[in-house]
């Protein structure tokens, strides 16, 4: 089975020693997933390797990066260095589960499109789900010098930050407007 | 990452009976998780804190305030009362590390977070506080980073925490509890100077767990920033750090409390500095002179001797800054 292979390559075990293994429940856009993994897995890995949602991505893989941010109980956190099961019973929210069921898109993903707010798009899911969680936290200001701090940990190698800060202020005005 | 085995106590009590020497307690595990994946820490069991409770920030009735282990970084930065009563903390959290990472560190892994020195970060070199006795790689290596103050021959790692810096400044209490009860350890004394032996980097026996951090009561109208410099504007370890706290009886300085970071094996209170500036008046002047002092026993190395001026830029212009407050008629 593929999954036995997938399970040794991210728990780095011995494939046929399952005594650390546990299971745990993820619940991911709404969806609940009964998962059994070693305890050194990361979110981050959990979702890509596992649920195969690879819109985040794995940068750095050391939180300096910001591409493999995902919105837990409505906070961004960077899931390259969250325990997947200390992420149980919380609500996940990743790039696959943004847009409406229908297929509408997000305002931040309607804003990056309209403002090409992004080159490689390697960041780009990251990007959005740290505009997404800033955009809906009441204490993070909106003016461009608030939003540049707030989303200093996702960085951009092709240097798509004047885009991107256009992308959430438009964003920001269509939420407010709604 | 090597594997370990997860252990997820309900009450205190079972968390500090899981602990043992080999074994790491997790917050967020925003230093455990990066440390664990370069294989600088390989712990056998890894504690999970996150279902015991302690998330509240509850004010004393002595006027001090008691936050709980849990509390992450981003809850305690705009909690009003530390807003109103101790805005340096706020400061200096906000200027830490990057929103998602904030959403995910809790109070007392912030405390108990690690240096960013490369070499310790790198299980290939050499290192006394990773490895006892196998020499520092630092010394005579690129020390741009590191610490002049607070060093020894075996170790020149920096504190990186910049909230730990406001504690200091504001005066604190870590309260800890292991098998034999609780205890309260003040702030200053938590953080171990490296000297002979920079693996001890607390004074948390191995059993201990922290519970709280309870800050001093506010001095009262007092006036305060926190300084942070740094390579980049945002999302960058400090350089050079101040927290500086003081209260005026019109020009003249009736109380200072002066904290530094980014050049200090520990979080740093410039004690001289601070005594040197009470009774004095509040001037431009007189903040370079007493930021000397702070440095008088410096140790700068090949590559990091410009932290002597920038750390004490650092406390002239906080002085500075903070007094302006107090002339807008701003408090604290």
């Amino acid at each position: 089975m593929a999954d036995a292979t997938l399970d040794a390559t991210v728990g780095h075990v011995d494939p046929d020693d399952t005594s650390s293994l546990q299971t745990i429940e993820l619940t991911v856009n709404g969806q609940t997933h009964t998962l059994t993994l070693e305890p050194n897995v990361v979110l981050l890995d959990a979702l890509r390797e596992r649920l195969n949602l690879t819109g985040a991505k794995k940068g750095c893989d050391h939180g300096q990066c910001g591409a493999c941010t995902v919105v837990i109980d409505g906070r961004a956190m960077n899931s390259c260095l969250l325990l997947a099961a200390l992420a149980e019973g919380q609500d996940i929210t990743t790039i696959e589960g943004l847009a409406d069921e229908d297929g509408t898109l997000h305002p931040i993903q309607q804003a990056f499109l309209e403002h090409d707010a992004y080159q490689c798009g390697y960041c780009t899911a990251g990007q959005m789900m740290m505009a997404t969680s800033i955009l809906n936290d009441k204490d993070i200001a909106k003016d461009p010098a608030s939003i540049k701090e707030a989303m200093s940990g996702n960085i951009c190698r092709c240097g798509a930050y004047k885009n991107i800060l256009d992308a959430v202020q438009s964003a920001h005005r269509t939420i407010e407007g709604a | 990452m090597q594997s370990f085995e997860l252990i997820r106590p309900e009450s205190v009590k079972d968390a500090i009976g899981a602990q043992s020497e080999r074994s790491a307690f997790i917050g967020g595990g925003t230093t455990l998780v990066d440390l664990m994946k370069l294989g600088v820490m390989q712990p056998d069991h890894v504690v999970d804190t996150n279902r015991l409770g302690l998330d509240e920030i509850e004010a004393l009735d002595d006027g001090r305030l008691k936050i709980g282990a849990r509390v992450s970084n981003s809850r305690l930065a705009i909690d009003a009362r530390v807003e109103r009563d101790y805005p340096v903390l706020s400061q200096a959290l906000l200027s830490g590390a990057s929103t998602g990472l904030r959403n995910m560190a809790t109070t007392a892994g912030n405390v108990m977070q690690r240096t960013r020195c490369p070499y310790f970060r790198d299980p290939a070199k050499p290192c006394n506080k990773r490895e006892p006795g196998t020499g520092c790689s630092a010394m005579d290596g690129i020390n741009r980073n590191h610490a002049v103050l607070g060093t020894s021959e075996h170790c020149i790692a920096t504190h990186p925490s910049d909230m730990c810096v406001a504690m200091a400044a504001i005066g604190a209490t870590v309260v800890v509890e292991g098998r034999k009860g609780t205890r309260e350890i003040p702030f200053e004394d938590f953080h171990l100077l490296p000297g002979d032996h920079p693996e001890r980097e607390h004074d948390l026996r191995s059993d201990e767990l922290i519970t709280h951090v309870v800050l001093d009561a506010p001095l009262e109208g007092a006036v305060s920033t926190y300084l942070k410099l740094r390579d980049r504007a945002s999302y960058e370890f400090a350089l050079a750090s101040c927290a500086a706290i003081v209260t005026l009886e019109g020009t003249k300085v009736t109380a200072a409390r002066i904290a530094l970071g980014g050049v200090a094996t520990k979080p740093w209170r410039a004690v001289d500095a601070e005594a040197a500036l009470v009774g004095e008046e509040a001037t431009a002047k007189m903040f370079e002179q007493v930021a000397l002092l702070a440095f008088q026993r410096a140790m700068p190395l090949e590559h990091n001797a410009f932290k002597v001026e920038l750390g004490q830029q650092a406390i002239a212009r906080a002085l500075r800054d903070a007094v302006q407050q107090a002339s807008q008629g701003e408090h604290q």
